[in-house]
């Protein structure tokens, strides 16, 4: 493991670490208001401030990276498994589930992902509940962003179904769903685990996307998007630096992200 | 062969648009709180005029209906009328595009300009402070989501096309610096440097002609990225364009302007993928 990796492994970690104890570095909380200073500098008690409303803003980016770091792996897994259902059966089976498979995912993608993410979720409810609202958007997250991820496993199970190895089992007498659970699918872990791992990033960025848009998580939960959305209210980079500081997480989480994938997998 | 490719493609990208707008009014049907117009609530209406607007939206009830219904008009060159804006889609798309058309436009000739020329630089240069200049700006700028650069562009009084350009810009450069890194790997590239052929003539004559087609194809994907980059950035930009108009259409749940932004956006998309395609196939036939 190169060293780059390794302090990459080491951030998301401590990232990780910190907003798992928020309740014990924030106790206040990500909902308290304090009236008597809103929009305030950081201070010892408040050491990014507060919001316009009075929220400590630490507790709120401790809460928020939590919930977007648990989230965007569930929905990384949900897209996955749905890839690897669509594209890795479709490739294995060929003929006309591929044909089926392949225009679908071809609709899928002729859709910029951020049209599409808009589109559907600006149709679901919006006047919903906190929680409601990051489930919403982290089950639209995985059950939209599975195109991608199908195509990739799609050519991968094709260049399976011809290998020597499948085409003695199927010779052999081996019944298609064994041969498809037994030696199929573990032979696309690999691109499975790629794919899995390239996800989360992209859905991270897709829910700041959301946020700022106002279409993501409902307040009063913090979440990357809405505590990025507080720079529309910001006049010059130099006025508040410290509103900077969730823009400045997500910058070191997101390469994180991508130095812990070595070009191997990705390559996979 | 070239006519047959481009009439497959022609088809498949009918098809493929039809689809999407069939996909989306589905999806705006089945979202909960259709029928509900918010005109409704208002007191000064009658009872007479609360069932009139009731029955000027009973023909979208019937998605397969209403879709045939808006195909049929589509062919005579009516698009319908947006419920939101009261005007006709056709008129406001043909206002807004253009605005999209020089946003997205510029803003890819940016970001082309600035990755192709960092992905050169540093390939012809082999310098190992370029590279690591190239990896780390373009890396910062994947890191950064579309809507805080439109924000970013916004505080800075920067124009939107250069929100559209650092968006489009670190995809371009990654993936033109590893078609580069590849084709200059080769064998016979190393055989031509040690025959004491000058750097340009490499790049001209053996690089180019290695990474140029699916560099061709790069360029018809970065219209789709731009595309859907330019709704947070008009969005948040305040611009007039297409992806304003998306993101206001899915916001108010207008079901003809979404419809037909739908299959406006998927038509661009697959146009530019498909030219992409043939121009690829033109070299390679005219290579051959």
């Amino acid at each position: 493991m190169s060293a780059a990796r390794k302090l990459a492994c080491v951030a998301l970690v401590a990232v990780c670490v910190v907003s798992l104890a928020a309740q014990w570095l924030a106790p206040s909380g990500y909902a308290k208001q304090f009236r008597e200073s809103p929009n305030s500098s950081p201070t010892r008690k408040h050491l990014l401030g507060t919001d316009e409303i009075g929220r400590d803003r630490f507790a709120r980016v401790l809460y928020g990276t939590r919930i977007s770091l648990l989230l965007a792996p569930a929905a990384a897994l949900i897209s996955t498994l749905l890839a690897a259902l669509v594209g890795g059966l479709a490739g294995y089976l060929g003929g006309i589930w591929l044909r089926l498979a392949t225009s679908l995912t071809d609709l899928f993608l002729s859709l910029p992902w951020l049209f599409l993410l808009i589109t559907v979720r600006a149709l679901l409810p919006l006047n919903v509940s906190p929680l409601a609202s990051v489930l919403i958007t982290f089950l639209i997250l995985g059950l939209l962003g599975w195109a991608a991820s199908a195509r990739v496993l799609c050519t991968s199970a094709q260049s399976l179904r011809t290998s020597d190895f499948i085409v003695q089992a199927r010779a052999s007498g081996l019944h298609a769903s064994r041969l498809f659970f037994v030696h199929v699918l573990p032979n696309l872990k690999p691109v499975l685990y790629a794919q899995f791992w390239i996800s989360i990033p992209v859905f991270i960025l897709s829910e700041a996307n959301l946020g700022i848009l106002g279409l993501g998580v409902a307040e009063p939960l913090p979440s990357w998007g809405s505590l990025l959305r507080e720079l529309e209210g910001l006049m010059s980079l130099r006025e508040e630096p410290w509103r900077l500081v969730p823009l400045v997480l997500l910058i070191i989480v997101m390469t994180s992200f991508q130095m812990v994938l070595s070009k191997e997998e990705v390559a996979a | 062969m070239l006519l047959w490719r481009v009439a497959r493609h022609l088809l498949a990208i009918v098809g493929m648009a039809l689809l999407g707008g069939l996909l989306s009014a589905t999806l705006v049907r089945l979202a909960p709180g259709f029928d509900t117009d918010e005109h409704e609530l208002d007191p000064s209406l009658s009872a007479e005029s609360v069932h009139a607007l009731r029955e000027s939206r009973a023909g979208e009830q019937n998605v397969l209906r209403y879709y045939t219904d808006y195909l049929k008009g589509a062919v005579r060159g009516n698009l319908g009328v947006s419920h939101t804006l009261g005007q006709p889609v056709q008129r406001l798309l043909r206002d807004r595009w253009p605005v999209t058309l020089r946003v997205a436009g510029i803003g890819l000739l940016l970001g082309w300009l600035l990755a192709t020329a960092l992905a050169f630089g540093v390939s012809l240069s082999r310098l190992s402070a370029y590279e690591i200049l190239g990896t780390t700006v373009s890396g910062a700028f994947l890191c950064i989501p579309a809507a805080v650069l439109a924000l970013l562009s916004v505080i800075l009084n920067a124009p939107g096309y250069l929100a559209i350009a650092l968006i489009v810009f670190p995809k371009i450069y990654r993936y033109s610096r590893n078609l580069l890194a590849k084709a200059y790997a080769m064998a016979h590239i190393t055989a031509a440097r040690a025959r004491g052929l000058g750097e340009m003539r490499i790049l001209m004559w053996h690089v180019l002609p290695t990474a140029g087609p699916q560099m061709i194809a790069l360029a018809g994907i970065t219209v789709s990225i731009a595309l859907g980059a330019s709704i947070p950035v008009e969005s948040l930009c305040g611009l007039p364009g297409i992806g304003q108009l998306a993101w206001q259409a899915a916001l108010a749940r207008d079901l003809p302007l979404l419809v037909n932004v739908t299959v406006l956006v998927t038509l661009v998309t697959l146009l530019s993928n498909s030219g992409a395609d043939v121009i690829i196939h033109m070299v390679r036939s005219r290579e051959a």
